[in-house]
């Protein structure tokens, strides 16, 4: 994965810039320097587009992630809170 | 994802109010338990955190300052219980000697497949979402408690960093190494399964 673009900036730029390209955490000149770096450069666009899907895939799993009722039951009754366990919708 | 944390009253949680306290803990249990779970990977330790990081809250809201918001300070006490759980059931194991090379080299990915146009349904079938949980629990631990705070509970970089009580560099280091990790382990599986159904 060694590539350099016209405009200087290389997968390793990329690479580093990543994180905080994807959190939206990047001045805008920056931004579109990658941009036209993933354009030119079909690694850089695969390794973006699996990071963010992949992110996005933890969140969907782990967002299914329920307490057990008998987890939570325990937990209000460790607390003595069992007369609330009732008040959940 | 992060529940919006509710308008909760500090003064009744530092009074002990038991309804605020179950509003406590109704607000954040959801939370903590799914952090803790996929911290240790083991349910029996997931609930003993839980139970043992509300334990602690209670005790402590009374000392609560408010220097953070009450959602990291919860998370903080939580990662922590986690952290010690792990360090109790593999005491040869240093999390300090974890993380090598913190601030070094890039980590350079090596499985180049496109696979993050497949159908939604099939990246996350029943089998791929066992395959994510195995990867998460291959994530060195001090790079999955930032993960799972910055990406799954969505604190920003600033509240992770206080949660774990790291500087806001280290969070994004280590941020960037999970992410590339769990990327690599989820294109070698994807790529593979994309091979065999052609």
């Amino acid at each position: 994965m060694i590539h350099t673009h016209e405009n200087g900036i290389t997968c390793q730029d990329l690479l580093l810039n990543l994180s905080s390209y994807i959190d939206g955490d990047l001045e805008e000149s920056m931004c579109e320097e990658l941009k036209r770096h993933m354009e030119g450069c079909q690694n850089c666009r695969v390794v973006f587009d699996t990071t963010t899907r992949t992110i996005y895939l933890y969140q969907s799993r782990i967002e299914r992630d329920e307490i057990p009722p008998e987890v939570r039951e325990r937990l209000y009754s460790k607390l003595n809170l069992d007369d609330f366990l009732k008040t959940k919708a | 994802m992060t529940e919006i944390e509710p308008e909760l009253s500090l003064d009744l949680l530092r009074a002990g109010d038991r309804n605020e306290l179950a509003r406590l803990v109704e607000a954040y249990s959801p939370s903590i338990y799914r952090l803790a779970s996929r911290m240790l990977g083991n349910a029996q330790d997931a609930e003993d955190v839980l139970q043992t990081t509300f334990l602690k809250v209670f005790k402590a809201l009374a000392d609560f300052e408010g220097r953070s918001s009450l959602s990291t300070w919860i998370y903080r006490i939580a990662a922590n219980e986690a952290l010690m759980m792990m360090r109790r059931k593999q005491p040869a194991y240093s999390l300090d000697e974890e993380v090598e090379d913190e601030e070094g080299g890039t980590y350079q990915p090596k499985e180049m497949a496109d696979w993050s146009a497949l159908p939604e349904a099939q990246l996350l079938d029943v089998e791929a979402q066992k395959q994510l949980d195995r990867a998460i629990q291959t994530l060195p631990a001090k790079l999955r408690s930032v993960f799972l705070l910055r990406d799954v509970e969505g604190l920003s970089i600033r509240e992770t960093a206080e949660a774990l009580s790291l500087t806001e560099t280290n969070v994004k280091t280590r941020l960037l190494r999970a992410r590339l990790f769990l990327r690599e382990q989820l294109s070698a599986y994807y790529t593979e399964k994309m091979a065999l159904e052609k």
